[in-house]
């Protein structure tokens, strides 16, 4: 399989604090990765080293098959960051957010695009409204239409459902699933075991600068010791398997 | 590599003319200074001026001045905001030209700083406000102008990127509001003591009024017009590097 996204050994301090710790990770064309950690795991670091906003101090990135350092023009030409904060301006209406990036884009036929991707977010009532008036769930689907634009190949979503209510994350994880069958490839960032669950093929755990899992749900699954029979049969839960696996390392 | 400044321009653009009160409020202050100075102190200045002296016209350059330095507040003020709301990273992960973002800011402040002071211009004609120069005289005047706004606005993108809060991002703006009392701009700098009269005689702002006043009131600008033009120049130069700088290591 080809591979669009490939990271190895990836490393970075911020001063005496070192975030990633020799990092490896690939994520093939058209899947969804997710890379599951908690507060201050070094996730947003990732995803900043790969969308050229910040240099690695070791190792090496690329996107598409351009590398981050070298080509980061090429990678840019290819992806689109959904930051971990709403990155949309509240004085714009919905429309004009869309037709901004559209023009920013280069695409010739920007009103149309807008008017597709309103219509793909279910935006279409709220077009006109400014931005600044939107509810949370709204803003984050504003936000993703706003990095599809320009059909990207590579998507990065940094936490893209935290601060949502349930109402608004079952949105977004709508959205990441239709995008999914799209067969563009998705590197999601989430604290959420099962928002990995959900919308993930492959699930890579960062935990103190390393990646400590990476594989599918089962092949996750497999990590923990078979499954107890008590009363009735329980099947590890993706958090029983991080909360193991953590420990083990702890323990070491 | 597209260059994308028109695009981001026009989008700023949206921003200030959805809140005029960006324009009027910058321009209201120094409006109401002008009032205070012409109708309250004017008639006490004007017995240490010359005889013949039209005083409107003598504060006028002091409180375009004074608009700049408060218009360049929002300037930094809309930097901030965009790198708060991950605009700056939303642009800087597109394929497009990074300075762009920033000329786009700087181009914004120039032309909302000249729209306020069109508004001031106005105000002040019918203040009283009345000058003999010719088309080359308000050419000079307004390109004064606008490197005096350019200056500022280099200077207000250092808070506007590296600015923790809106206070520390904008705070700057305020002692360059009051420069134009300790210069020449509203009372002639014979009347102060020698400390502050040494301070107001070499500071940019006596060298920039008394070129803008000479040139409105076609009298002889003498060298005055080659100090200001150098302190606008030399604060671009050394802003724009520190900006530049500053912007980089944002990235
Ligand atoms: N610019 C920076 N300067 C100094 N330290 C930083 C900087 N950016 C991140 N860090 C530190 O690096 C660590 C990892 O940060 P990062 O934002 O990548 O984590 P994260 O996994 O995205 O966390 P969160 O879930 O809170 O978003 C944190 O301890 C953070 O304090
Ligand atoms: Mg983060």
């Amino acid at each position: 399989m080809e591979k669009a996204i490939e990271v190895k050994s990836l490393k970075k301090s911020f001063r005496d604090t070192e975030v990633l710790k020799g990092v490896d990770f690939e994520v093939e064309k058209g899947s969804i990765l997710a890379l599951l950690g908690s507060n201050g795991a070094g996730k947003t670091t990732v995803v900043n080293i790969l969308s050229t906003l910040l240099a690695p101090d070791g190792g090496s990135a690329s996107v598409c098959g351009f590398d981050v350092i070298t080509q980061p023009e090429k990678v840019r030409e290819n992806i689109s960051l959904t930051g971990q904060f709403a990155a949309v301006d509240g004085i714009l209406t919905g429309r004009e957010n869309l037709i901004f990036i559209a023009k920013l884009r280069g695409i010739k036929n920007f009103a149309q695009t807008a008017e597709d991707m309103l219509k793909r977010f279910g935006l279409s009532d709220a077009a006109n409204k400014r931005v600044g008036n939107y509810s949370g769930g709204m803003v984050r689907r504003l936000d993703i239409a706003m990095s599809l634009v320009g059909s990207p190949a590579v998507i990065f979503l940094d936490e893209p459902t935290t601060g949502l209510d349930p109402e608004g994350r079952l949105e977004v994880w709508k959205t990441v699933k239709d995008l999914a069958n799209s067969g563009v490839t998705i590197l999601l960032t989430t604290q959420y075991l099962e928002e990995a669950e959900q919308l993930a093929d492959r699930i890579a755990i960062l935990h103190s600068g390393n990646i400590i899992a990476n594989g599918t749900l089962e092949e996750l699954q497999k990590l923990f010791p078979p499954a107890k029979v008590e009363y009735i049969e329980k099947q590890p839960t993706l958090e029983d398997i991080f909360l193991s696996i953590i420990g083990k390392k702890e323990e070491k | 590599m597209k260059n994308t400044t028109g695009v981001l321009f026009g989008r700023l653009m949206k921003h200030i003319l959805r809140s005029p009160d960006t324009i009027i409020t910058v321009a209201l202050m120094p409006i109401a200074m002008m009032l205070m100075f012409v109708y309250v102190f004017g008639g006490a200045v004007k017995l240490s001026l010359a005889g013949n002296v039209n005083y409107v016209n003598y504060q006028l350059p002091g409180i375009l001045l004074m608009a700049v330095a408060s218009g360049i507040a929002y300037t930094a003020m809309r930097l901030f905001m965009d790198s708060q709301q991950g605009l700056f990273a939303r642009f800087h992960s597109m394929p497009i030209k990074r300075s762009s973002v920033l000329w786009s800011h700087v181009l914004t402040s120039l032309i909302s700083n000249m729209l306020t002071i069109v508004i001031i211009f106005i105000i002040a004609l019918v203040m009283g406000f009345r000058s003999s120069a010719g088309i080359l005289a308000w050419l000079a005047v307004s390109g004064i102008l606008v490197l005096f706004t350019l200056a500022l606005t280099w200077v207000a993108v250092i808070p506007g990127i590296t600015g923790k809060t809106m206070e520390g991002a904008t705070g700057f703006s305020y002692p360059l509001i009051f420069l134009p009392f300790l210069s020449s701009a509203f009372v002639p700098t014979e009347t102060m003591p020698k400390v502050i009269r040494v301070f107001a005689e070499n500071q940019p702002v006596t060298s920039i009024v008394d070129s803008i006043r000479s040139l409105l009131n076609s009298e002889p600008v003498g060298n005055d017009i080659f100090i200001a033009l150098a302190w606008c120049a030399g604060i671009i130069i050394i802003a724009y590097i520190f900006a530049m700088r500053a912007y980089k290591r944002r990235i």
